[in-house]
């Protein structure tokens, strides 16, 4: 057997069986068996790096092996499944199993003495299948399927602690939305199969090339997978599932909210990518430019500091989707890879800020305050330096700041961007979202920073009861903070400017397979970035810069009076603030007259179709039946049957007189008769 | 076949019904232990059968034929292909479950366990029998018995439940005897549902009866007769206050089997005698297919009863079958010959009709075991009983993602298949059924959430786990759609040359070029 | 006028008679009497049928057969009437009536 096929398999199974151990038997294991599920998380990790291993020792930029068999079938209708191992799964896999081991790790503090310890972890584990399975995927149909599996798990894990209203109606509203994602991604996907005949990658691709899909077609194909990926990726307009998604738990989110699950979309369209028409990459381009922009406004007036977290990575997210709009769909997937550190090392350290405040409040005996608002803290620096290291080298990676890793992606996205607009001429709305949102960005995340971190402690109460997070949950922090250095994306070169390295080496960008592409080709995308990387660097560099700078005088400094501006911009504030109404409007426009149209159907159905249309038939048969009783007794049977038997009775009473017994009648009557016959005979 | 296993596997609970005859009525424990054996072998020859039928063949398999009633040329004729074959083993194991599903029945045992044999020797027979003659008197022989056990052993409406179930039931088997009559004496004089397959197309075509062809007059009756049964929107509203009223057994047996009957009858009798106006009708199908989807999905998200929230829900998950069985036109020529489409939708509809029988087994029978603590159904009554019952939470999870077509339990293979074969033709059609999947996921969430999560009702904090009978009840129907749900190729294989042999028949008369 | 004509019509005149005897008498005594003289009435036309018409001795054996046959059922109708007037101290058949109705 391949070595890639055993490694695959195990990497695959592992979390699976550790699932189904932990849902059966794992209350009854020792340490309610959280081991059982580490391990297996570990050995993926362990083999994710064997692999990646072996891909860098290989160095070949198209290494491709694919597995499959034939999972169902009819006489002429097929199901393949399999394994797709190249290059981009192999770095994927790594990036899951290092975000899933870390998330493993710190759970083992982070939830400790949960009362539903062990099914935590089988979540977890089952999380780590179902991704594993989107990764690994050869065909739509693997990656469909999983793709709903991993919705499973974020429906589970959101509403984990579902004793709360709030997280039970959080994974409701995260499966649901993703589910209307996944209506148009089901159409793209059977689209494809009506012209293809197929649902792996390889006979797709090989069929747009061949011109079976053309056109508008293509295109509502197209759009119809990019659905998929608004919904799974929280795009504007379905973004409004992941900042409720935050009900979960802390690693949770950085798991699946922040790291690996909602980048998944991203996944499928650097995957797809190929088989994409222009039009569906202008949309694209435009819904992920629109959302990195967009969410970054909400980030500013948050108050949380997980919400926060959560509108940066929908606008992070909104960044890859703009890279694949705009052609550079290997930057995307750089950028996934990179934010997925990054961001997950924030909820990391979000999370331990969470559970430091948790433990002080406990002591306090207090069960009123917000352990996650922002307002409450403040000066933690002193009390956990590990936990403030940690998340500054994250905001600086996100923000932009040369060496760290996410200046490499960002700015090659940037770049991308402008190289759109210099190619085309036009689009310049989406260097101002790109760059609008860098500017943002770097704000939003150093207000967090400093209004978390430093200045005087906003309740010194609590601040006196903080201390640092225990070693289970700084050991993710460590690890991922030194993820978020350049050095690891750039080896063999080693300039902290430029993102060339292995991974822009490894990870090639595949030609556009729709036939008469008007793109113009990898080479030229290449090149014309190649040009725009140095004006765009210089802009983000600048923006960043700003942004940062604006932070630090306003939250640090407090030069400038943060209430003064905000009561200066009310409007916009306010905006922001009710994250511009979008769920109110949603609840307005769509959940409540959709309720209402079933209420309305039921009532219909029950109510009057059935009572009035259905019960009419019974109550007209019954009238009829009436109708048809009287005529049949009081005409028929009362009035002619017995009629006969009346009159006939009425003859016999009549006749009876002349009856009387009396034989001199009868023989008077006899004589009269013979009388009447002698005078009959006479005549 | 010397066995005459079919024979067998028809009247094996009347011998369990007469053996109950003769019980006296106090000994309760031995009519059930008399009900389950019955059922139980029964079970045992239904799995039997599945292993010794012959994948490799469409045809029809362990054909039994005598003599019945020569002067009407009427037989007695047993069979099985790929069709009938997952309805069998269907049968006896929605049987044997319910026998324990019911094991607590206190009113009048004897009676209903005799009474529930006898339902099961009718619904065998229905899909075992392939003498039209037959066929009709044993689908009325399973009305009887099921009006009996809604009417007697249902809940407070039951009376008006059973008869407006048996009103409705009888009004579509007139229509269907009118068909066979007609068929009857059109085409040869003769029951024969295998060699009225071969002569009915030839002999009705181009017969008018009152300037209306022939076919298209009798497919109706038929497809009113049987869409009844499935039930098919706008006849549906039997359904849900059958299934309200009845009690859990029957329940499971009503959506497990006898909705079937409706769908096996169309794929039987329709589409066997009347190939050529399935060109003509499979758009109203698909049609009638989405307004099920989308209709029953909206009714049963308002719902606040749980098992009429189910039994909407059936009508939702069979309107993707129809979908699928309309897809039998991919086929034809004016599609381009699209027989893999034709046969995902066929297979799909087929898997969907088995599926539906486990899953929505499964529904019910989580549905009854907490009516039988609560003594109500109010989905907004519960609340927080994860907590409280965490193993029927999670059986009960199953169940419900099951339903909301999640990959990985059968339900979503099947109406993956029928949505793939139905799109090439009904593109648009298919379009608004996938709003379906949506509207599933949204009433089975919500009712999911309101049973189980928030906070834990206080009225049940002392509310017992589902105990071992229950979970022996459950845990086959997970475990066969779970089975299904990753690996559907064992399931798919047994049917695979039977539909290619109905979408043959059906490729063969008219092959896609419109005769009417 | 010949001769048997005034037998006959002598005849015709007794049977009239007993007729009118059986039909308006309630005595049943005097019902009696009237049948035997529409017996004798008969015998009478047996007798001149036989010694005009050409019957021969036909006539007189059917007369003397009456005559016994007279005696006997005027020995049974005696018989019911004395019975007849146990069960109801009378006998007029007026009275006789149970089997009415």
């Amino acid at each position: 057997m391949n070595i890639f096929l055993q490694y695959t398999l195990l990497i695959y199974f592992l979390p699976l069986i550790a699932f189904g151990i932990q849902i059966f038997v794992g209350k009854r294991l020792p340490r309610q068996g959280d081991w059982v599920s580490i391990g297996a998380v570990l050995a993926t990790l362990v083999l994710s790096i064997a692999l990646f291993a072996g891909m860098l020792l290989d160095y070949n930029p198209t290494f491709k092996q694919n597995f499959s068999f034939t999972w169902l079938e009819t006489a002429n209708f097929k199901i393949s499944m399999g394994f797709l191992v190249d290059n981009i799964t192999i770095i994927m896999l790594l990036v899951v199993a290092i975000i899933s081991s870390a998330s493993h790790i710190y759970s083992l503090k982070y939830m400790e003495g949960d009362s539903r310890y062990s099914q935590y972890y089988a979540y977890l584990s089952l999380f780590t299948f179902s991704m594993n399975g989107i990764v690994l995927a050869n065909s739509m149909m693997l990656l469909y399927m999983s793709w709903e599996l991993v919705g499973l798990s974020s429906y589970l894990l959101i509403g984990f602690w579902f004793e709360k209203d709030s997280a039970s109606n959080a994974g409701k509203k995260a499966f649901l939305t993703n589910r209307v994602g996944d209506i148009g991604f089901f159409i793209g996907i059977m689209s494809l199969f009506t012209a293809i005949g197929s649902f792996s990658y390889s006979d797709i691709f090989a069929g747009v090339a061949a011109g079976k899909i053309t056109g508008t077609l293509l295109t509502l194909a197209g759009i119809g997978l990019f659905m998929g990926a608004v919904g799974k990726s929280a795009q504007f307009p379905l973004h409004i599932w992941l900042p409720d998604a935050m009900e979960g738990p802390t690693p949770v989110s950085a798991l699946i909210h922040a790291a690996t699950m909602v980048a998944a979309g991203v996944f499928m369209m650097v995957r797809v990518f190929p088989i994409l028409s222009p039009d569906v990459l202008i949309i694209v381009a435009y819904i992920g430019g629109f959302t990195a922009f967009f969410a970054a406004t909400i980030a500013i007036t948050r108050t949380d500091i997980k919400q926060v977290l959560a509108y940066s990575t929908l606008s992070q997210l909104g960044y890859m989707i703009m890279a694949i709009g705009t052609g550079a769909y290997t930057v995307a997937f750089f950028h996934l890879a990179i934010h997925a550190m990054f961001k997950a090392n924030l909820f990391y350290g979000a999370g331990s800020v969470i559970h430091g405040m948790h433990h002080a409040l406990h002591k306090l005996g207090d069960h009123k305050t917000d352990a996650q608002d922002m307002r409450n803290m403040g000066g933690l620096k002193s009390k956990m330096p590990v936990t403030y290291w940690a998340m500054v080298i994250s905001s600086l990676a996100i923000s932009g700041v040369p060496l760290f890793s996410g200046f490499l992606s960002k700015d090659a996205i940037l770049a991308g961007t402008l190289a759109l607009v210099n190619r085309t001429g036009s689009h310049h709305l989406l260097l101002f979202f790109g760059f609008g949102a860098a500017l943002i960005t770097a704000f939003y995340m150093f207000r967090m920073i400093f209004l978390t971190f430093h200045n005087k402690p906003n309740k010194p109460k609590i601040f006196e009861h903080m201390k640092e997070s225990p070693t289970a949950m700084l050991i993710p922090l460590v690890v991922l903070s030194t993820l978020s250095i350049f050095i690891f994306y750039t080896l063999p070169n080693v300039n902290p400017l430029s993102g060339q390295g292995w991974f822009t080496h490894l990870v090639a960008q595949h030609e556009s397979l729709v036939p008469g592409n008007l793109n113009p080709s990898v080479y030229a995308i290449e090149e014309s970035i190649h040009h725009s990387h140095f004006p765009a660097m210089i802009t983000s560099l600048i923006v960043a810069g700003l942004g940062l700078l604006l932070a630090w005088l306003m939250y640090f400094k407090k030069l400038i009076s943060a209430e003064v501006w905000t009561k200066r911009l009310r409007p916009l504030y306010t905006l922001s603030f009710n994250r511009y109404y979008i769920d109110e409007l949603y609840d307005k426009i769509i959940y409540q007259p959709f309720l209402k149209i079933a209420d309305w159907v039921a009532y219909l159905d029950w109510d009057v179709y059935d009572k009035y249309f259905i019960n009419g038939f019974g109550r007209v048969t019954e009238w009829f039946a009436k109708v048809v009783g009287i005529a049949d007794y009081d005409g028929l049977d009362q009035g002619i049957v017995d009629g006969f038997g009346r009159s006939t009775q009425r003859l016999g009473n009549s006749l009876k007189k002349i009856q009387t017994g009396k034989i001199q009648n009868y023989v008077l009557y006899a004589a009269f008769a013979i009388v009447i016959l002698l005078i009959l005979q006479m005549l | 076949m010397d066995l005459n296993i079919l024979s067998l596997l028809v009247w094996l609970p009347i011998i369990g019904m007469l053996g109950i005859a003769f019980i006296p009525r106090d000994k309760v424990d031995i009519i059930k232990i008399i009900a389950a054996v019955a059922t139980g072998l029964q079970l045992f020859l239904a799995i039997l059968l599945w292993m010794q039928f012959d994948k490799t063949s469409g045809g029809i398999q362990f054909m039994e034929r005598y003599y019945w009633i020569p002067s009407f040329n009427i037989f007695y004729t047993l069979g099985v292909d790929g069709l009938s074959l997952p309805m069998v083993l269907l049968t006896p194991l929605l049987s044997f479950l319910a026998v324990f599903v019911s094991w607590n029945t206190k009113r009048a045992v004897k009676g209903f366990f005799a009474l529930f044999l006898l339902l099961d020797t009718g619904m065998m027979g229905v899909f075992l029998s392939l003498d039209f003659f037959l066929f009709y008197v044993f689908w009325e022989v399973m009305l009887l018995p099921m009006y009996f056990l809604i009417g007697m052993w249902g809940g407070p409406q039951r009376v008006y439940a059973a008869i407006k179930f048996f009103l409705f039931t009888l009004f579509g088997s007139v229509l269907m005897l009118i068909a066979i009559l007609a068929l009857y004496f059109t085409c040869g004089q003769t029951f024969d549902i295998i060699t009225l397959m071969q002569t009915a197309p030839e002999a009705l075509n181009g017969v008018l009866w009152w300037g209306m062809s022939a076919i298209k007059v009798i497919w109706i009756l038929l497809f009113v007769g049987f869409a009844i049964k499935v039930p098919v929107f706008p006849f549906h509203t039997w359904l849900p206050l059958a299934h309200v009223e009845a009690p859990t057994a029957i329940s499971v047996i009503l959506a497990g089997v006898l909705l079937k009957m409706g769908l096996y009858g169309m794929l039987r009798v329709n589409y066997g005698m009347l190939p050529e106006a399935v060109w003509w009708f499979a758009g109203a199908l698909a049609v009638l297919g989405v307004i099920n989807v989308i209709w029953g999905g909206l009714a049963a998200l308002a719902q606040k009863d749980l098992k009429k929230m189910v039994a909407y829900s059936s009508i939702n998950h069979l309107g993707y079958a129809l979908m699928g069985m309309a897809a039998v036109v991919a086929a034809g020529a004016a599609s381009g010959n699209n027989y893999a489409a034709a046969e995902a939708g066929l297979s799909g509809a087929m898997f969907q009709m088995f599926n539906h029988g486990t899953i929505s087994a499964m529904l019910f029978i989580i549905a009854g075991v907490v009516y039988d603590r609560a003594h109500h159904r109010e989905i907004a009554g519960f609340g927080g009983l994860a907590k409280q019952m965490p193993i029927y939470a999670g059986v009960a999870a199953v169940a419900f993602f099951a339903g909301l077509g999640l990959p990985t339990l059968s339900g979503f293979i099947s109406e993956f298949m029928c949505f793939v074969g139905a799109f090439p033709v009904f593109r648009t059609i298919v379009i608004i059924g996938t709003l379906g999947i949506l509207i599933n996921a949204a009433y089975f969430l919500r009712a999911y959430q309101k049973i189980f999560f928030g906070k834990l009702n206080e009225k049940y904090s002392d509310m017992p786990e589902i105990n071992g009978r229950e979970l022996f009840t459950l845990i086959p129907l997970a475990i066969i759609t779970f089975v299904l749900g990753v690996y559907p190729a064992p399931f798919l294989n047994v049917i695979r040359d039977t539909v290619s042999g109905i979408i043959e028949h059906v490729v063969a008369h008219g092959g896609g070029v419109g005769i009417f | 006028m010949n001769i048997l004509q005034v037998y006959l019509t002598l005849a015709a005149v007794l049977f009239s008679l007993g007729i009118f005897a059986v039909i308006t008498r309630r005595n049943a005594i005097a019902v009696l009497m009237g049948i035997e003289l529409i017996l004798n009435a008969a015998n009478l036309n047996f007798i001149a049928f036989a010694r005009f018409g050409g019957m021969n001795f036909s006539g007189h054996i059917f007369a003397l057969f009456v005559i016994v046959l007279a005696a006997a059922e005027a020995a049974v109708a005696l018989a019911i009437i004395i019975n007849l007037y146990q069960n109801f101290q009378s006998i007029n058949v007026d009275e006789a009536q149970q089997l009415k109705q």
